[in-house]
């Protein structure tokens, strides 16, 4: 049963191809989609990465992003990934690291970095969140990098829904949601946020749930969009969010 | 849009995990807590526009979680009292998990309760309200078996409940034995030989289900009592440690030792006799856990009847001076 926009009931998103699938084809529309999903749900953590775990200053830490996906994409590295051997999300951060440690030893990151293949992507936005960290990486690069991939899939999903809501009768709703569920801190009451919006408590928790089933579907497409197979998704589901996807 | 807080992050990963009631009538606002076998999460009642609280099992492949959920809400219904949540529903998730609903408690567990500064005597009585849930259940076939003080929760009007009876055992005819032994938070899954140390009775960790009665829960309550009394956890050797706390009424002690004692018949063959005898020290009487000398006895008589004691004494006292100066 779906709940008529291509998801089933319980929120979860419609089987699609997976982006492994979809950058190996030989459509280069679809690659350079399916590339533009990637970029999107990792250069945060792997700037992040390199900036707190690599400890590059800004401007490194910049022309090494857009250097590796600009030369994974023609370089094809990400293709070669096998997913009996790590999950997709290890081997990006892998790939990124040995795609680090060449461009150090060579000393030819300007010549090889993306300064001159520049991708654009918010770097000003994402340093403020590097000096908003309060705990640095410390002995587990792994954990981090996933803990910054799981926040640049909600920022993804948020994105989505706030589109999906836009100019829709929805958008009340939104409000409800980025005030309660987005609040950077303690969030506002139940009454408070009625009392704001001139509805009941009731409608105020109506409208919230939807909503949040709303996120929840569009959380699940963004990271189904980036994992390389079903099996894959259904381990990242239940290792990221501790949830049984079906 | 600029990056999500970590507040933030863990409250959408709430709202992505948060499982989705197939009914019109519930609406699931947050997480209150979780435990070995289930979350509990805060609800909302649209039709009686109350706040109740939804006990779901935690993972859906799991069918042994599933039947204790089942099972616990089979053991609720039957105990209607006023130290055991009442339950109010039952229904099934989209993904097929049971769940059932419950009254929401507002309130602390004892744990948290025991960080205030409380007076022996309110500590008794909060342990005699404990008793007396157990008590009803025991008389109604029900052993808990896994009482202990994350499971009792106090209620803002100082009503004490007890929670929890997940991995109760029906006595009698619904016997079920083969049940195995309660699942410790953050377990990985049933069938981890014990629940939580030091308030799980001997023979319940030893897992041989057939000899667990009721005596279980005499001593589940005798390791509570123990916390309460000395404010640390029992372990394993809560009767040995608590006969040296001399700053302990001695009979006290013997009260707690009794309903500690590793093996089940030594213990108080229920639990109205351990909450009788702790009631008994409230009220200054003599436990029958402890065999007073005639020194206690006096000692204790004293303690109870302070005022008249006085009031002898200071008669006799007087009289004598009154004989003296007479002559």
């Amino acid at each position: 049963m779906t709940d008529g926009d291509g998801r089933t009931r319980g929120g979860f998103p419609s089987t699609r191809h997976s982006v492994i699938e979809r950058i190996r084809e030989g459509d280069p529309d679809a690659r350079r989609q399916a590339f533009g999903d990637l970029v999107e749900s990792y250069w945060k953590p792997l700037y992040k990465h390199l900036r707190l775990t690599w400890r590059l200053d800004p401007e490194e830490a910049r022309d090494l992003t857009q250097g590796f996906f600009a030369d994974a994409f023609e370089k094809a590295w990400l293709e070669r990934f096998e997913p009996d051997r790590a999950r997709f999300r290890t081997f990006v951060r892998v790939c990124a690291d040995r795609y680090v440690m060449n461009a150090r030893q060579a000393s030819a990151r300007l010549k090889r970095g993306g300064a001159n293949r520049t991708i654009s992507l918010d770097f000003e936005g994402a340093e403020r969140e590097v000096a908003a960290v309060r705990a640095a990486p410390g002995d587990d690069p792994e954990a981090f990098f996933r803990d910054e991939f799981v926040r640049a899939l909600f920022e993804r999903a948020v994105r989505a829904l706030r589109a999906e809501c836009e100019g829709s009768t929805r958008d009340t709703a939104f409000c409800l949601f980025e005030r309660y569920d987005l609040a950077p801190d303690e969030a506002v009451s139940y009454a408070q946020l009625a009392a704001e919006h001139g509805l009941t408590t009731m409608q105020v928790t109506n409208q919230l749930a939807r909503i949040r089933r709303r996120f929840r579907a569009h959380a699940l497409d963004a990271l189904r969009a980036v994992c390389a197979s079903d099996e894959e998704f259904r381990r990242e589901a239940r290792d990221l969010f501790g949830m049984e996807v079906p | 849009m600029s990056g999500l807080s970590d507040t933030a992050i863990a409250r959408l990963k709430a709202a992505v995990t948060q499982p989705g009631v197939d009914s019109d009538r519930y609406t699931i606002l947050d997480e209150i807590g979780h435990g070995g076998m289930g979350t509990v999460y805060r609800a909302l009642d649209r039709d009686l526009g109350r706040e109740v609280a939804i006990k779901i099992p935690r993972d859906a492949a799991n069918r042994t979680l599933a039947h204790r959920l089942t099972r616990e809400a089979q053991v609720l219904a039957r105990l209607e009292h006023p130290g055991i949540v009442p339950i109010h529903d039952t229904g099934r998730l989209n993904d097929g998990r049971a769940f059932y609903v419950m009254k929401r408690v507002r309130g602390v567990t004892l744990r948290e309760h025991l960080q205030a500064n409380l007076d022996l005597s309110e500590r008794l009585r909060i342990f005699e309200r404990i008793c007396e849930p157990v008590a009803f259940a025991h008389a109604h076939g029900c052993i808990h078996r896994d009482l202990k003080p994350d499971n009792v929760m106090l209620g803002a009007f100082g009503e004490v409940l007890v929670m929890d009876w997940g991995v109760a055992k029906v006595v009698g005819p619904e016997d079920d034995d083969a049940d195995p032994a309660p699942v410790p938070a953050g377990a990985t899954g049933p069938g981890t030989v014990v629940g939580t140390h030091g308030f799980m009775a001997p023979e319940q960790a030893r897992g041989t289900a057939a000899l667990v009665d009721r005596r279980a829960d005499v001593y589940g309550l005798g390791a509570i009592l123990f916390l309460l009394l000395t404010g640390e956890e029992p372990g394993s050797e809560a009767a040995g440690r608590i006969a040296g706390r001399s700053h302990i009424p001695r009979a006290l002690r013997s009260i707690c030792t009794r309903a500690l004692a590793p093996e089940p018949s030594a213990r108080y063959g229920s639990v109205e006799a351990l909450a009788n005898d702790v009631a008994r020290f409230r009220a200054g009487q003599a436990v029958l856990a402890h065999r007073e000398t005639p020194l206690e006895r006096a000692a204790r008589f004293g303690r109870t009847y302070r005022t008249a004691v006085l009031l002898v004494l200071a008669y006799i006292v007087m009289r004598t001076v009154v004989a003296f100066l007479a002559g």
